[in-house]
């Protein structure tokens, strides 16, 4: 049996079940929240910010993507704070990595009128791209570490652990024990972070050779030698 | 690396690997004090031991920056940069060590014999400048001492302690750690003795009305703590000490547990008795290697006089301490960043709710208090709320330590009950700025703190006096600035430090800190641009309303006051030479 909590949100009232997020409590208003991290099946980090409301008498704003409902709250789903937080975080993140393979992000720089340029002189997240197996690239210069291909490939999904954090702060990116090539991981090459990745940081082989110019001709043989020398080793 | 001797490593793994992840950062320790840096086939083996998937095990390794994958030199030379250090002419220092050393700050020479390395704040600030070197700490340093600094060849550096009460410090200040039998001598452990006859809950109503909030920056009631833990549903249930005391400026911890540190494992035993935990943790910051042989030491001591245990002091209580070395991460202060790291996992701090009272380490329900303010258990219990109650004011209860450094004649720790003035702090008892230099500003609460002028020269210092004026106490930070320094200066190396300290989990921290240091060091160069001021109030506002933990939250606070103080530090300027 779920207890039912009432609240308002935008002024509207809403009767929700406890537990319920405020992202979903939005919804039902008919507010859509922006968010970049949450993914439904996803463990909610609660880390992109970009989903922050204010909850009247809370010190600081709340992620709507993990916050709950509760009684009597009062939720502003827009405004002065709520909209200079979501402008900021997005200029802040088109100053640090390459947007151009993210439209859903890119939408949301054009929705709060955020300016890619605002910061001048910002040391931005450039690496090298990662050709090291069959299946896919990574290109971490495009990777706005939501933490999906990570969580999917350890506890919420394949088990598998091949990729983890190096680095911390600014200088974070996501990478392989001591930097081993993938095939050398334990990766089993499920795709499933291919399949999360809201950028183009994690692209199918194939897309990218033929990105690159690449017929699918040339794309087959090249795979095929590649599946050739694997099985040699 | 070819001629690696693996073996070497067994008797480590056979210790550490049947306790599984948990122990990875002391296995990490271990095997980083055999091989000097943690190479590939080491952390392979480690991960294998406990369970550890490899790729978190090199995770783990780069979250933490006293941790190395590759090569490092004999001895690990850390000179403090920040604030207080700064002050005190730490700059120079660093370049003599780095000429002396051979290679740039960060950076070995080849086959070179030390690497140089410049350190966030080393908790020595009333030694400023300062510098660790392996386990030995070295102060009052000058660039003519660099042989002995790169020898760790220095006099031991006692503690300055003062201050109108000595309750908290009595046993402080003596240059070496007071033994079990002088602090028994002072009436130590008297407060246990009393709170096994009283009973978990009056000793938690005692605290209560006590009104001791925490000392650890966030001034959270301590009773409803204990309280709220008390009645949390399962068990095992733990308490942990948070020692890892790195906000800038802050030195009183290290003090605490070096000089007295009975003192802290009394209130621990009392707090884990108070909720009916069986287990503690006492988690020290990487940085404070002596404060941990001298707490280690305490344990063995009072195990062996029968405080710790099975069934303590005949109560039919039991309890165990295990100690903790952090690795060099601020962000492990954050409590349950601190609960990640015992865990044995990167300092990632957790989504709050839930909270450490029902949802801590490991999950189970936890208190996790300050050195200090576990300090202030043994007090409360022994003389009554009421005595207690005589210190400080109405709303400010009990003994308070401040941490004073920077431009007064004499930097140290000082004692005194809540409601004394800061002109009380600075002058009578820091003895004031030095001949012939006026008070231009203090740093108050740390890092993460807020600017003061002489316009608040007579503000009480209790929790209510210094909300309104709009001053955090933090961890009891006051640095003052005189007259000749360049705030600009001051400001860069907070943006470096928080942008050195982000975990990098949240956009907002990861990416402001970042930020706020480019934008704060093109200010401190001359070379502001037009729009700085309007990108630095966002990327600060941003950051304090909408990051996920303390860190990001406050990691724009200082700036921001010194926005609203001296705008004028912030306007474009014309560009520099060569520009
Ligand atoms: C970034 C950050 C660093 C912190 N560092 C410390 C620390 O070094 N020591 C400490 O006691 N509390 C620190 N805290 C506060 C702890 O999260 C927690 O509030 C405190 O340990 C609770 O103890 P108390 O109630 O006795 O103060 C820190 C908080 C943040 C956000
Ligand atoms: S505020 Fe900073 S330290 Fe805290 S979670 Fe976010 S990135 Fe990490
Ligand atoms: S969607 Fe809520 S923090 Fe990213």
């Amino acid at each position: 049996m779920s207890i039912d909590v009432h609240l308002t949100i935008d002024g509207q009232p809403v009767t929700v079940p406890a537990g319920t997020t405020l992202l979903q409590a939005a919804a039902e208003a008919g507010q859509a929240i922006p968010t970049i991290c949450y993914h439904e099946h996803c463990t909610a980090n609660a880390l992109c910010r970009l989903c922050v409301v204010e909850v009247e008498g809370a010190r600081v704003l709340a992620p709507a993507c993990v916050a709950q409902v509760s009684d009597g709250m009062q939720v502003r789903t827009r405004g002065e704070r709520v909209d200079r937080s979501r402008r900021t975080i997005l200029e802040m993140l088109a100053s640090a990595v390459d947007l151009s393979e993210a439209p859903e992000i890119q939408r949301q720089l054009e929705a709060y009128e955020a300016q890619p340029g605002r910061f001048p002189e910002a040391e931005r997240r450039e690496p090298a791209l990662i050709d090291d197996n069959p299946m896919f690239v990574r290109d971490y210069g495009q990777c706005v570490l939501c933490w999906r291909c990570v969580q999917v490939c350890a506890d919420d999904a394949q088990y598998t652990f091949a990729i983890n954090f190096e680095g911390r702060g600014y200088a974070t990116q996501i990478g392989t024990f001591f930097d081993r090539p993938l095939p050398e991981t334990t990766c089993v090459f499920c795709g499933q972070c291919v399949g999360v990745c809201p950028t183009g940081a994690l692209k199918p082989k194939r897309e990218w050779l033929l990105e690159q110019g690449q017929t699918p001709d040339e794309i087959m043989a090249l795979t095929r030698s590649e599946r050739r020398r694997k099985q040699r080793k | 690396m070819s001629s690696l001797d693996l073996a070497a490593l067994d008797p480590i793994l056979a210790e550490h690997g049947p306790r599984g992840r948990t122990a990875l950062l002391p296995a990490l320790h271990a095997a980083q004090r055999l091989y000097g840096h943690l190479p590939e086939p080491v952390a392979a083996a480690i991960g294998k031991a406990l369970g550890v998937p490899l790729a978190e095990v090199s995770g783990v390794i780069d979250f933490y920056a006293m941790f190395y994958r590759e090569p490092v030199g004999r001895r690990i030379v850390r000179v403090c940069t920040d604030p207080a250090c700064a002050l005190a002419g730490a700059d120079a220092v660093l370049a003599a060590a780095c000429a002396r050393a051979g290679a740039p700050a960060g950076q070995t020479a080849p086959g070179g014999d030390w690497t140089v390395e410049a350190a966030p704040c080393l908790g020595l600030c009333e030694h400023a400048p300062a510098a660790l070197v392996d386990d030995q700490a070295m102060g009052r340093l000058s660039p003519a001492d660099v042989d002995a600094l790169l020898a760790a060849a220095g006099p031991a550096l006692p503690a300055m302690v003062g201050g109108d009460l000595r309750v908290l410090t009595a046993n402080c200040g003596r240059g070496r750690p007071a033994t079990l039998a002088e602090y028994e001598a002072n009436g130590g452990y008297a407060g246990l003795r009393r709170a096994l006859a009283a009973g978990p809950e009056a000793v938690i109503s005692e605290v209560k009305a006590a009104g001791l909030v925490g000392r650890g920056g966030a001034a959270f009631p301590t009773g409803i703590k204990l309280e709220g833990a008390r009645k949390a549903a399962g068990q095992p249930k733990y308490v942990v000490c948070n020692a890892d005391e790195s906000e800038p400026g802050t030195f009183k911890d290290r003090v605490l547990l070096e000089d007295d540190p009975h003192s802290m494992l009394e209130g621990l035993i009392i707090a884990a008795y108070a909720i009916g935990a069986r287990q503690a943790y006492v988690y020290i910051r990487g940085e404070y290697p002596r404060a941990f042989g001298i707490v280690q030491a305490a344990v063995a001591e009072a195990c062996a006089a029968g405080y710790l245990g099975a069934n303590l002091l005949g109560s039919g209580f039991d309890l165990e301490v295990e100690l903790r070395l952090g690795a060099g991460a601020y962000i492990c202060g954050e409590e349950t960043a601190l609960f990640e790291s015992i865990e044995g996992k990167r300092g990632f701090p957790r989504v709050k709710p839930p909270f450490p009272t029902a949802h801590g380490l490991f999950g189970q329900p936890t208190a996790i208090n300050n050195v200090e303010t576990l300090c202030n258990l043994p007090l409360i219990v022994t003389r009554g709320a009421t005595a207690y109650r005589q210190m400080g004011t109405e709303r400010s209860p009990g003994p308070k330590l401040f941490c004073v450094s920077g431009d007064v004649a004499r930097p140290g720790l000082y004692e005194a009950a809540f409601g004394l003035t800061l002109r009380h702090l600075l002058y009578d008892l820091a003895g004031g700025l030095r001949p012939g230099r006026r008070l231009q500003a203090v740093l108050f609460g740390g890092a993460a703190g807020a600017f003061a002028t002489e316009r608040d020269i007579e503000v009480k210092l209790t929790l209510e006096d210094l909300r309104e004026a709009g001053l955090p106490l933090g961890s009891g930070v006051v640095m003052a600035l005189d007259d000749r320094r360049d705030l600009r200066d001051v400001l860069r190396r907070l943006g470096h430090f928080f942008a050195h300290e982000s975990c990098g989990k949240c956009y907002p921290c990861q990416i402001g800190t970042q930020r706020q240091a480019e934008i704060l060091e093109r200010v401190a160069a001359g070379r502001a641009q037009r729009g700085d001021a309007e990108r630095l109030r966002d990327v600060g506002w941003t950051m304090t309303d909408a990051s996920l933990c303390g860190l990001g939250q406050t990691a724009a606070s200082a700036v921001l006051s010194a926005m609203k103080l001296w705008p004028g530090l912030f306007a474009e300027q014309p560009a520099g030479p060569g520009a």
